[in-house]
């Protein structure tokens, strides 16, 4: 008699059955809102506008000339079928020369030929999400631990985690400091991480930051590298957003570091890089690993077997990014765009007294919207997230999926729309803050005709229809830098 | 400010994965690719030249596909506008594009002759069959757990269940004697080995039509197996790669028309991978399928994917394809043909030459004997006679050792990564080469 398959639960892997996949996580809720009534400027303007996707797409115009200009970057026209036969075939885990000779062409263009990369360190990967699985595999154990600062992107929750069995350690940023990362917050995670008898590999790093949209200054990556250099941990920094720095010449890669301090041990020097963020080619896969480490390089080259970049796209973009006139137009005009963008939300919520953390980088911005909670908890933001979802109908992020220390931060995310959904958002955004303040001043009414504390109630009402900065010891006050005009 | 190196530091430690030799590229399997890759035969340039016959490649119907291109370019690129660009570059969603899924299920069903259904529902999409593979032995065993694996067996598959899952691989010896059929014998033996290691086993994963065999799997023994994996209550991963290659049709019975024939009882326990890179010669897209019957490992195979996503540019070439019917009808039975000629002629020309070959029917690739040669039936005598063939006759063929093959002498060798006249090149070599080393026994003996 056939014993059934009753109990699957025991018939799977454990991490098959446990919750590594991460997608219990809030952050996925309202995505699944959004899915459910997605905002369309014709067919469903109430609907809810996605701002919790981190997407660019901003210049698909450019590359879309670029392609009907360049017909044989793709093996599917005529002039480019000479290709398919050669490039369906290989499978060689090297990648095509061309297309790691620009990337490397491309990476350096991003960072204003400051540094130059080598295309034999060019590993591929499933996207960036697959680069950092494979870094993590190549460099700890089960059980071992990255350090991360707070607050970080969702994802590397599975990305780091959940196949590799390799552990996170919190490196606490906060909001007085504007979320910069401090030798005493690394060296505090270093010694929890040591307490709890955990063995601590290497710090990962996001520059510029998701979800702050800030980028790293010189003497904290000088910082970064003496910490990690003393401890003999490995640096992996994920520089996925380089090309949405607007300013861009004040952007300073690791690459440019390590070329400044030839005493670094470069054995511990890892870079994780995309196209989706700053190409906006989610969809096409292209996860770069670049190391300094030979080794490193070596075995994740073998690993890149699990999660190779279809030669179809390799071939194209081996083209399109080698283009250097292309390039340079794409990169600037794409800087420029995101500025604009960038601007009309800073200038939308200022008229409003919202704040966030002054940033030129990324596709989102880290907006205050502390004053938003009844109360100063995590709680109160799922309650006031919930209300930004539903009644505003704005999917954002909470800072507390992003493991934040502080409630009342979340991510807002700019370029995945037109500019008439930015002016959408925005006005929603505006409708609610000023129905919020008619009801705060409503009730401060009623209290001041019940309890007569009408200086305090009047100057705390003055201080929220003017968003000018705020005294230091006020209850309200906040360390983000007033958003510019 | 300068950093200072204050003592010499051991060197910064890498995890034991990166260490470990389980990535297997020290293996002789790839020694002869090295030999090729210095020295590449060419028709023209270099006659001499090593001819690579260790690459399970499909090359004899490219021009079908080219065909295809030429008369379908707008559908195959980004649709009628270029602006479908832009829909397709964000197109990240791990379930995959409806459409490529949809063409993926009608694909593989064609390729059985309709003799089973597939839900496109249940087609999880990975960059090719290594990370198919792999993911599947992530969600189907813990590091330590066994898979029983029957030899010989693809090279790749002690890297792809092995390396980073931390998972084994006990295999279950099939024989020569009984034409490497994989009997209930050799499934319990290999079990209970298992067991006395004190490994759990967590099912068994077979390649059928089998890859180094170039043979597929009879019903008969499909059915045992079946029965096998039931009874202890165990998985059964079906590597279909080479369903497409298959000379004749109706001899291929894939695992899903038994399930179908025992209306999907009990079939939670089955697991399919499919690829395209043997059946349409697309290695290079890196297009692979995990198949599931159990909706728990389909949704966790999916959420696993995300780390080993197909480029959404080749999903909607390929989603166009494949949808075509007429197409696709029309390549699977030509592929089918060439295939088959291919095997012919090899075949005869070892034959000629005094080598006998195991009775295959699909494939790239067929499973030489070249045992009544061995100077001793050894590992050791195998590898003398691969290094002779590879230095003398300069042919890179694959010996079964790297197989795990427990008989001695026989080895794999690829017949449809090149043209005919390279092919013919490469049996002339062998038959003169087996001619002088029948006259120097002669002579010896004399």
């Amino acid at each position: 008699m056939e014993v059934a398959m009753k109990n699957t639960q025991n018939i799977l892997s454990k991490i098959a059955t446990n919750d590594g996949h991460g997608e219990n996580s809030p952050y996925f809720d309202g995505w699944k809102a959004y899915d459910s009534n997605p905002f369309h400027s014709q067919h469903n303007p109430t609907g809810v506008i996605q701002m919790g996707l981190a997407e660019n797409m901003l210049c698909f115009d450019l590359i879309e000339e670029w392609i009907q200009a360049n017909p044989a970057a793709s093996i599917c026209t005529q002039q480019g079928a000479a290709d398919f036969r050669e490039t369906a075939i290989f499978q060689d885990y090297h990648g095509l020369p061309e297309f790691r000779a620009a990337i490397a062409n491309f990476m350096s263009q991003v960072r204003g030929n400051r540094v130059a990369f080598d295309p034999d360190r060019i590993v591929m990967s499933g996207g960036a999400t697959g680069a950092h699985e494979t870094l993590a595999f190549c460099l700890a154990d089960p059980g071992e631990a990255f350090l991360v600062p707070t607050p970080y992107y969702p994802g590397f929750d599975r990305d780091l985690r959940w196949r590799t069995g390799v552990k996170l350690v919190p490196v606490v940023c906060e909001s007085s400091n504007n979320f910069k990362i401090t030798m005493e917050a690394l060296e505090t995670a270093y010694e929890n991480a040591k307490l709890a008898n955990i063995k601590v590999k290497g710090l990962l790093i996001t520059n510029p930051s998701n979800p702050l949209g800030t980028f790293l200054d010189r003497e904290t990556l000088k910082n970064l590298v003496t910490f990690i250099t003393e401890k003999n941990i490995h640096l992996i920094s994920d520089e996925i957003y380089a090309g949405t720095v607007t300013t861009g010449d004040e952007f300073v890669s690791i690459a440019e570091i390590i070329k400044e301090e030839p005493k670094c041990n470069l054995d511990l020097i890892h870079i994780v890089y995309s196209l989706s963020k700053d190409m906006g080619f989610p969809g096409f896969r292209v996860g770069i690993v670049y190391s300094y480490n030979n080794t490193v390089v070596n075995i994740a080259r073998k690993m890149s077997s699990f999660g190779l970049v279809s030669t179809q796209t390799q071939h194209m973009l081996g083209s399109m990014l080698s283009d250097n006139k292309f390039v340079d137009n794409f990169i600037s005009e794409s800087r420029t765009r995101l500025a604009h963008r960038h601007d009309m939300f800073t200038r939308g919520l200022a008229q409003v007294g919202i704040g966030s953390l002054e940033s030129n980088a990324g596709l989102f911005f880290w907006m205050d919207l502390r004053r938003f909670l009844k109360e100063p908890t995590f709680e109160s933001e799922m309650t006031f997230w919930r209300t930004i979802i539903y009644d505003i109908k704005l999917n954002v992020s909470p800072g507390s999926s992003f493991h934040c220390s502080e409630p009342g931060w979340f991510r807002v995310c700019f370029a995945n729309m037109d500019d008439e959904t930015t002016m959408t958002a925005l006005r929603r955004i505006k409708r609610f803050v000023l129905k919020n303040k008619m009801l705060e001043i409503k009730t401060m009414r009623q209290c001041w005709q019940n309890n007569q504390h009408l200086r305090l109630s009047s100057r705390r009402l003055d201080e929220m229809l003017t968003p000018h900065r705020m005294s230091p010891h006020s209850p309200l006050a906040s360390p983000l830098v007033r958003a510019h005009n | 400010m300068a950093i200072k190196i204050v003592k010499a530091q051991p060197p910064v430690e890498l995890s034991k994965i990166a260490v470990s030799e389980t990535h297997g590229e020290n293996s002789p399997y790839f020694a002869g690719w090295k030999a090729y890759d210095e020295n590449p035969y060419h028709e023209k340039h270099n006659p001499h030249g090593v001819i690579q016959m260790g690459l399970a490649e499909n090359q004899v119907s490219f021009d079908l596909l080219e065909e295809y291109l030429a008369s379908n370019q707008e559908a195959a690129s980004w649709g009628k506008k270029v602006s479908g660009f832009r829909e397709n570059a964000l197109f990240q969603d791990y379930h995959g594009l409806l459409t490529f899924r949809k063409a993926m299920a009608s694909f593989m069903e064609q390729v059985r002759g309709g003799k089973a259904k597939f839900d496109p529902e249940r087609v999880v999409l990975t960059a090719g069959a290594t990370a198919a593979n792999e993911l599947l032995t992530f969600i189907l065993a813990n590091p330590g757990d066994a898979l029983l694996v029957p030899t010989p067996y693809y090279p790749g598959f002690d890297r792809d269940l092995r390396w980073r899952t931390g998972v084994e691989i006990v295999p279950i010896h099939c024989e020569s004697s009984n034409k490497f059929q994989i009997t209930p014998e050799a499934l319990e033996s290999a079990y209970d080995h298992a067991r006395s290691m004190n490994m759990k086993v967590r099912g068994v994963l077979i390649t059928n039509p089998s890859n180094p065999l170039g043979a597929t799997i009879q019903r008969k023994f499909l059915e045992q197996i079946l029965d096998f994996v039931t009874r202890k209550n165990i998985h059964l991963v079906s590597d279909e790669i080479y369903s497409g290659s298959v000379f004749h049709s109706d001899e291929f019975v894939s695992i899903a028309e038994i399930l179908e024939s025992r209306n999907y009882q009990d079939s939670e326990r089955c697991h399919i991978v499919y690829s395209l890179s043997k059946d349409l010669g697309l290695p290079g897209f890196r297009v692979g399928t995990v198949y599931s019957y159990n909706n728990q490992v389909v949704t966790t195979a999916r959420r696993m994917s995300s780390f080993t996503l197909i480029s959404s540019q080749t999903q909607f070439l390929l989603a166009s394809m494949l949808s075509d019917k007429d197409f696709t009808e029309k390549y699977i039975k030509i592929n089918r043909e060439r295939l088959r000629k291919r095997y012919e002629m090899i075949v005869n020309g070892l034959k000629k030459a005094g080598i006998e070959c195991l009775k295959g029917n699909a494939g790239l690739f067929c499973w030489m004997n070249l045992s009544p040669y061995l100077k001793e039936a050894t590992r050791e005598g195998e590898l003398e006679i691969w290094k002779t063939i590879m230095e003398e006759v300069k042919l890179n063929i694959s010996p079964g050792s790297s197989c795990r093959c427990s008989d001695a002498g026989w080895f794999r060798v690829c017949f449809a990564n090149m043209s005919e006249e390279t092919l013919e090149v490469a049996l002339t070599r062998l038959y003169e080469f087996m001619d002088r080393w029948r006259r120097d026994r002669h002579v010896l003996s004399m």
